[in-house]
């Protein structure tokens, strides 16, 4: 493809463009959407990914349900001589880290708790954290973002500084000391719901710069657009632009954005529970039985292995489907 | 779109730490069977007893250890191992009997000739040295290097971080500014002590204390020759007066001590030596330190803290016969402060007591080796005048289980049938007490009390539990906690946790706020008793005393695994050393 003829010209390469695009458009004039649906559904890999996080969203929402058929309530203990081996430091009695009918996964060394459960149970928090940080991340890199780029001058200044600002913060050093001074309740919650919610505003609050810098910047081109110039000459209002002309034309970068933000979070998430400043015991989440697991992964490693297989798989299944959203909204995107 | 790339950057270190951790696991599993089956004389064989015997001189005794001291200036270390270690290069008047577990709680005469004469009601103690007795210059060692070692103690603004009770008993009223704002030209104006000549020392006490002379067999109270005193460098390369003298230091990596030319054993009736050379290697990785020990590559862990869960399971597998298991002299144990609703209802106490599941606890400890043996009261074996068997809650009823039955009773008691609403506050960077916490909420759940876990700041705890308001405040109604005695005895241990006048604003210790003045005159009676074990009965009672008051749910009586080289001979665990070996008696057979 690196045929002399077409590096000459962009506007040759565009044409190309718009004729690979024109036959299709004859036969059924499909929108955006739809022709993005159509490239992402010729990307096995990101379905296969889209599958994985379908699945893991069923879990999380089923997590009651599957425990109670297959395996033991996640914080009950069973410390007892037929399931671990208090003599030897809490090991789990049998191989495989006392994997059997009755414990899928093994179970927790020590006290014995049930690793299928808890893994399980671990999704929740996960996803909620991801997610939720990710919305909240979203509504205030697309507020700050849009301003800044539309406005420009001086709001456009303090909004960039303050992301720059963000961006160079110690965020990791910030939530564990944040962490301790927390008060156990706080905004009608208790225990782990403080935390929980310490956890989405925190990564939120340090993850919108990222989509606030994308969005200005993509603000910022497209209001210098034709289109915009003409609505302006027509009398639109601001509110119209920026609505109307502007925001629909953001949809898919912050989407795709969102999409490769939710792993980003996953690890912030567990990263900060391996390190203690994520949910209070006895809830369940992959980082926080990581951190257990490291204490005594040589006497139970698969204790170690399914919470880090949780973690693996689920980020790589947001990753792969995350680019796969990307690839088919915007085709033409650096790969 | 540089943005991006900084996510991916994120991303990267995220999966670094998920992939690290996974990764760290491939390392398990293959234990090195090839390893030289321990040929120790035996499991416990150090425990009540010597295991290899022997005088045989010569060879070096290699330490590992993952802690370095807090400070090696025998005035200022507080770590129970830095006050075994010490021995090795400073002398006392008194210390403890070179002998097994128990035997070791009795006070011997070291540099003394004899153990004190105490005079006028037990407010003066008088001693004579022995002769012979040298530093490693070859200078005497005399009364007034004593007393100036002592009077180092007072000079806390310089040397921090010791123990101060022969500040606090000597001097209550903290009169004497210590020896470097001392106007006195030999810098020994503190009046407390006397020395008349330089074989006689003389302890003037405002008020008797029996212990007195428990704190005289603290390193604190060694000599230190006034000038080689280098202030708050001292540490650095003390001066000494043992059987060893240092060679090298390099703090957090390496020590060497040598043999002390000048030091004569028929001056120290003590200190075998037998080691011509005593090495220390500090490393980070305490399962690393536990594969070197194994291996054989090194003796003791300097430590003590005990074989971590990993090495724990090869060494009770395949060389139990190099595993000791003493009593540390520690109780682990939850405390309920009676400032807390509903703990300041003493049923609410017992519905907790009651309701944990002991078993469940000691799991969660380490189990019966790990952990220790499931305590029954607040007073440690390693205590004069303790009584395992004294159990006012049942505590080894019914294999160690709860007992529901009552636990609702009290619950009923205290007016609250459907149990309540607490939290539970934990150190955060102690995963095995977040476990005792994890279990006691689990047991407690089952009688309708549904605790919170709060995991605090580790490194905070005098500002945070240590603080009634804070404790008040953030509704910390049960504290886990671990202490362990100063020295063995009932002063030692039980003071600064139920007597009034150690609830502090700051760094408080009696977390269950108690105060009563029966209690308090308990101590102040033992304390004038100079007859160990008539004071040993009063601690009795007064043990019994704090049971009743139900402020205390004890979990074990610790107990720890520590690892025994085959080379070592001599080797015994001390009560006295909250039960490390007694390392001035090692030798090793090469």
């Amino acid at each position: 493809m690196t045929a002399p003829l077409h590096d000459t010209s962009a506007a040759e390469t565009a044409a190309v463009d718009v004729a690979a695009d024109a036959p299709a458009k004859e036969i059924s004039g499909r929108s955006p959407a739809q022709i993005a649906w159509v490239r992402l559904k010729r990307d096995k890999i990101a379905l296969a990914g889209g599958c994985v996080v379908l699945f893991l969203v069923l879990v999380a929402i089923f997590a009651p349900l599957i425990v109670d058929w297959f395996g033991h309530p996640p914080n009950e203990f069973h410390d007892d001589e037929g399931t671990v081996d208090s003599l030897l430091g809490g090991q789990p009695v049998g191989d495989w880290g006392g994997m059997s009918k009755d414990f899928l996964f093994g179970v927790e060394p020590v006290n014995g708790r049930d690793t299928f459960s808890r893994v399980v149970y671990g999704t929740r928090i996960s996803l909620i954290v991801a997610f939720l940080a990710a919305i909240f991340a979203v509504l205030l890199g697309t507020i700050f973002g849009v301003i800044a780029g539309y406005f420009g001058g001086i709001v456009d200044t303090v909004i960039s500084r303050t992301m720059d600002l963000l961006l160079a913060f110690p965020q990791l050093l910030f939530i564990l000391s944040l962490v301790s001074v927390v008060p156990a309740e706080m905004w009608g919650l208790s225990g782990s719901g403080v935390r929980i919610g310490v956890l989405i505003v925190v990564i939120g609050f340090f993850g919108w710069p990222y989509v606030g810098r994308i969005v200005r910047g993509q603000t910022l081109s497209l209001r210098e657009r034709e289109y915009v110039e003409a609505a302006q000459s027509l009398g639109a209002g601001r509110r119209y632009i920026l609505f109307k002309e502007l925001l629909p034309n953001l949809v898919a970068p912050i989407t795709v954005y969102m999409t490769l933000m939710i792993p980003t979070n996953i690890l912030t998430e567990a990263a900060l529970s391996f390190l203690g400043a994520g949910v209070t015991p006895p809830t369940a989440s992959w980082g926080q039985m990581l951190s257990t697991a490291v204490r005594t992964y040589e006497i139970a490693p698969m204790f170690m292995i399914f919470p880090g297989l949780a973690i693996f798989v689920t980020v790589l299944a947001f990753n792969l489907f995350g680019d796969g959203v990307r690839d088919a909204l915007d085709p033409k995107g650096s790969r | 779109m540089t943005t991006h790339r900084t996510s991916k950057r994120r991303l990267a270190i995220g999966s670094a730490v998920a992939v690290a951790a996974l990764l760290t696991t491939a390392g398990c599993g293959g234990g090195d069977d090839k390893e030289k089956k321990g040929s120790g004389p035996g499991y416990n064989a150090a425990v009540g007893k010597i295991a290899n015997p022997s005088e045989k001189k010569g060879g070096t005794l290699k330490f590992i250890g993952t802690q370095d001291a807090d400070s090696w200036d025998p005035q200022r270390g507080y770590y129970g191992f830095v006050w075994d270690y010490a021995r090795f290069y400073t002398r006392q008047l008194i210390t403890y009997k070179p002998a097994p577990g128990e035997g070791s709680q009795e006070l011997v005469p070291d540099m003394a000739t004899a153990t004190a004469k105490i005079s006028e009601g037990g407010k003066r103690y008088e001693y004579t040295l022995r002769d012979g007795l040298k530093w490693q210059d070859g200078k005497p060692i005399t009364s007034k290097d004593i007393k100036y070692g002592i009077e180092r103690i007072w000079a806390q603004d310089v040397l921090s971080g010791g123990p101060i009770y022969l500040k606090e008993v000597l001097d209550p009223k903290g009169e004497y500014k210590g020896p470097y704002k001392d106007k006195d030209p030999e810098k020994l104006g503190l009046k407390a002590i006397e020395t008349p000549n330089d074989k006689t020392i003389v302890f003037k006490l405002p008020k008797p204390n029996g212990d007195f002379e428990q704190m005289l067999a603290m390193p604190a109270a060694s000599p230190v020759p006034k000038d080689k005193d280098t202030g708050s460098r001292y540490g650095q390369k003390p001066f000494s007066s043992g059987p060893y003298q240092w060679v090298s230091y390099e703090s957090n990596k390496s020590m060497v001590l040598t043999r002390n030319p000048h030091w004569k054993k028929s001056s120290d009736p003590v200190r075998k030596a037998l080691p011509d050379k005593v090495t220390l290697t500090l490393i980070t990785n305490s399962d690393e330190m536990d594969k070197r020990l194994i291996k054989g590559n090194y003796d003791v862990d300097l430590n003590a803290t005990g074989v971590g869960q990993a090495g724990r399971v090869e060494a009770l597998r395949k060389h139990k016969g190099n595993i000791d298991n003493p009593l540390t002299g520690f109780i682990r144990y939850a405390v309920f402060p009676q400032t807390v609703e509903p703990f300041n209802n003493i049923e609410c106490r017992k519905a907790v007591i009651y309701g944990a599941d002991k078993k469940s606890l000691q799991t969660a400890r380490g189990g019966p080796q790990g952990g220790g043996d499931i305590a029954t009261n607040m007073l440690p074996p390693v205590v004069k005048g303790s009584d395992p068997k004294y159990d006012p809650y049942g505590a080894l009823e019914n294999n160690g289980g709860p007992d529901t039955a009552k636990a609702k009773e009290a619950l009923k008691k205290c007016g609250k049938p459907n149990g309540f609403e607490t939290t539970i506050a934990v150190r955060n960077n102690k995963p095995v007490e977040v476990a005792t916490a994890e279990s006691l909420q689990a047991s407690l759940s089952k009688i309708g009390i549904k605790a919170n876990i709060a995991p605090y700041d580790g490194s905070q705890t005098p500002g945070i539990i240590g603080n009634p308001k804070v404790v008040k405040s953030k509704n910390y109604g049960i504290i886990i906690m671990g202490w362990g005695p100063d020295f063995p005895t009932g002063q030692g241990f039980s003071m600064p946790l139920v007597h009034s006048k150690y609830i502090l604003n700051n760094g408080n210790n009696n977390y269950s706020m108690l105060n009563d003045p029966k209690i308090d005159a308990k101590f102040t009676e033992a304390e004038a008793e100079l007859d160990e074990n008539k004071a040993a009965e009063i601690y009795t009672e007064m043990n019994k005393m704090v049971s009743e008051k139900a402020v205390y749910l004890p979990f074990v009586f610790e107990k720890n695994i520590i690892w025994r080289s085959s080379r070592l001979t001599n080797v015994y665990t001390a009560h006295a050393y909250n039960g490390r070996y007694d390392y001035s008696a090692l030798g090793v057979v090469k």
